[in-house]
């Protein structure tokens, strides 16, 4: 299962870099919507810094709804997802496959928009611990259920609007705990934002094991 | 186009069914008479304390029953020991009649909340997470809409209704945190302490059960209505590809006997390879 998922994980690693769609559409728009958040609640430097981690999360939200999607969409090529189940790989690892590369493309994004935040917002980080254990945990979890959704919707022909809704809601309690684990993390108190991640943990585990079992049985459907 | 005899008997509802219909609008009618006119007004929220017969059990169908009972069907209909199109109809029938249930509690709930607490809306916890859970299972039907066979179809929707239902207590809890961290104890739970009135009570206990009469009695007319549905689709689908067929039977003398390998005429024997949806 783990050699098909480091396999699997890195088939769509390999793709996005030589296509560079996530680096030249999804990331482009995460740090654009940055600006427009800003325009939205005006210049004032201390409204936007207590804003962040909240406006943080959500471009983060928004971009996983891109990113699954895309993964989904280099899967839609004539017969790939065929290829894919007949070439005996564990539908499990199929689905940490795609998970992890979902997770790392996820990760750099976050750096990325955490380097803009700091330029545009002039907000810093005081426990760093916390905000890298909060994005960690977050960032399972967002991959998780997003390609868990991403596969339920995968081949549909209303897939761009379907999976908004289906994997929105789902994906609320993540930005209301990573933001609040943020906040905790840039302006104190952390024992506040340290409490959150007994949200973001399960919640990252909750999703990894249901993927793992309900994957199988979502493939064959295709 | 005539159904079948097969599809009429699918029209009568059962007796059971009838029975509980019936039940539900008896219970329900005394819950309402109750309810209006035995019940006294209470001292603090004068004639609003009505609501309490009706909001709470439009809540306990929506929250609990509706969608634990879709839980259960679809789950019983991935495991493969018990999977049949039953669960997947139960699981639909019962999401469909929830979603109602649960906008009816949101609705009641703030028309409540609009004369005893001055606004219509507050990020309470409870509020917050039936609101959530009406868009989650909102997924779940729009998700069922998309046109695909019905064996994919359920087990496409029987995953999307577990995943849901894994994230009703993460939201919950998640949610109940974010209160109690912000602004303090909830409000909601303050209608319902005081010890209340021997016959209030069993207006809200009666207020239960026909609400809960009316649940069963929808389902079940909700998941005839998914039988008669699939049946007619079936029903169109042969009916059609027969009066293809006969096109092609007719079609094919004059089209010259065994000359219809070249591929001019269309090939009308050959039955169509994309039917239907």
């Amino acid at each position: 299962m783990w050699r098909d998922a480091l396999l699997v994980a890195g088939k769509d690693l390999r793709i996005e870099l030589r296509s560079r769609v996530a680096l030249w559409q999804v990331l482009p728009v995460a740090v654009l919507s940055l600006v427009l958040y800003a325009f939205a609640l005006g210049p004032a430097r201390h409204t936007l810094a207590a804003a962040a981690p909240g406006l943080f999360w959500l471009a983060v939200l928004f971009s996983t709804v891109l990113a699954t999607q895309r993964s989904f969409a280099i899967e839609s090529g004539e017969g790939t997802r065929d290829g894919l189940r007949v070439s005996g790989i564990d539908p499990a690892g199929v689905f940490l496959g795609k998970a992890a590369a979902v997770a790392a493309e996820l990760a750099v994004l976050q750096v990325v928009l955490w380097a803009a935040m700091t330029l545009l917002f002039g907000v810093h980080v005081h426990t760093a611990w916390l905000a890298i254990v909060a994005s960690f945990l977050a960032t399972i979890g967002l991959a998780t259920a997003g390609t868990l959704y991403g596969a339920l919707s995968a081949g549909l022909r209303v897939r761009e609007t379907l999976l908004p809704l289906l994997v929105l809601p789902v994906l609320a309690p993540v930005l209301l705990a990573a933001s609040r684990a943020w906040s905790g993390a840039l302006t104190g108190p952390v024992s506040s934002g340290e409490s959150w991640l007994r949200i973001l943990g399960p919640f990252a585990a909750v999703y990894l094991v249901v993927g793992i079992v309900l994957y199988g049985p979502l493939l064959e459907t295709a | 186009m005539s159904i079948s005899e097969k599809t009429a008997a699918v029209v009568r509802r059962p007796r059971w069914l009838r029975v509980v219909g019936a039940l539900a609008l008896v219970s329900t009618a005394a819950t309402v008479w109750l309810g209006l006119w035995v019940t006294p007004p209470d001292a603090v929220q004068k004639n609003l304390v009505r609501l309490v017969y009706l909001h709470p059990p439009i809540a306990w169908v929506a929250l609990y029953l509706a969608f634990g009972l879709s839980a259960l069907a679809s789950l019983l209909y991935l495991w493969r020991r018990t999977r049949s199109m039953f669960w997947d109809r139960l699981a639909a029938s019962s999401v469909e009649v929830g979603v109602v249930f649960n906008a009816l509690t949101l609705a009641t709930g703030m028309i409540w909340g609009r004369p005893t607490w001055g606004v219509w809306w507050t990020w309470d916890a409870r509020l917050t997470s039936t609101a959530l859970l009406l868009v989650l299972f909102l997924g779940y039907l729009a998700l069922r809409r998309v046109p695909a066979d019905p064996e994919v179809r359920a087990r496409r929707c029987a995953v999307a209704a577990l995943v849901a239902f894994v994230d009703v207590p993460i939201v919950h809890f998640s949610v109940i945190w974010w209160q109690t961290l912000h602004q303090g104890a909830t409000v909601l739970n303050a209608n319902l302490s005081p010890t209340i009135h021997g016959s209030m009570a069993w207006t809200l206990l009666l207020g239960f059960i026909a609400l809960t009469l009316v649940f069963v009695w929808m389902v079940g007319v909700r998941y005839q209505i998914e039988v008669l549905a699939d049946r007619t689709g079936a029903e169109r689908l042969e009916v059609s590809l027969a009066e293809r067929w006969a096109e092609g039977e007719l079609e094919s003398p004059s089209a010259g006997g065994n000359g219809h390998g070249n591929g001019t005429t269309g090939s009308p024997v050959r039955p169509p390879t994309r039917v239907g949806q």
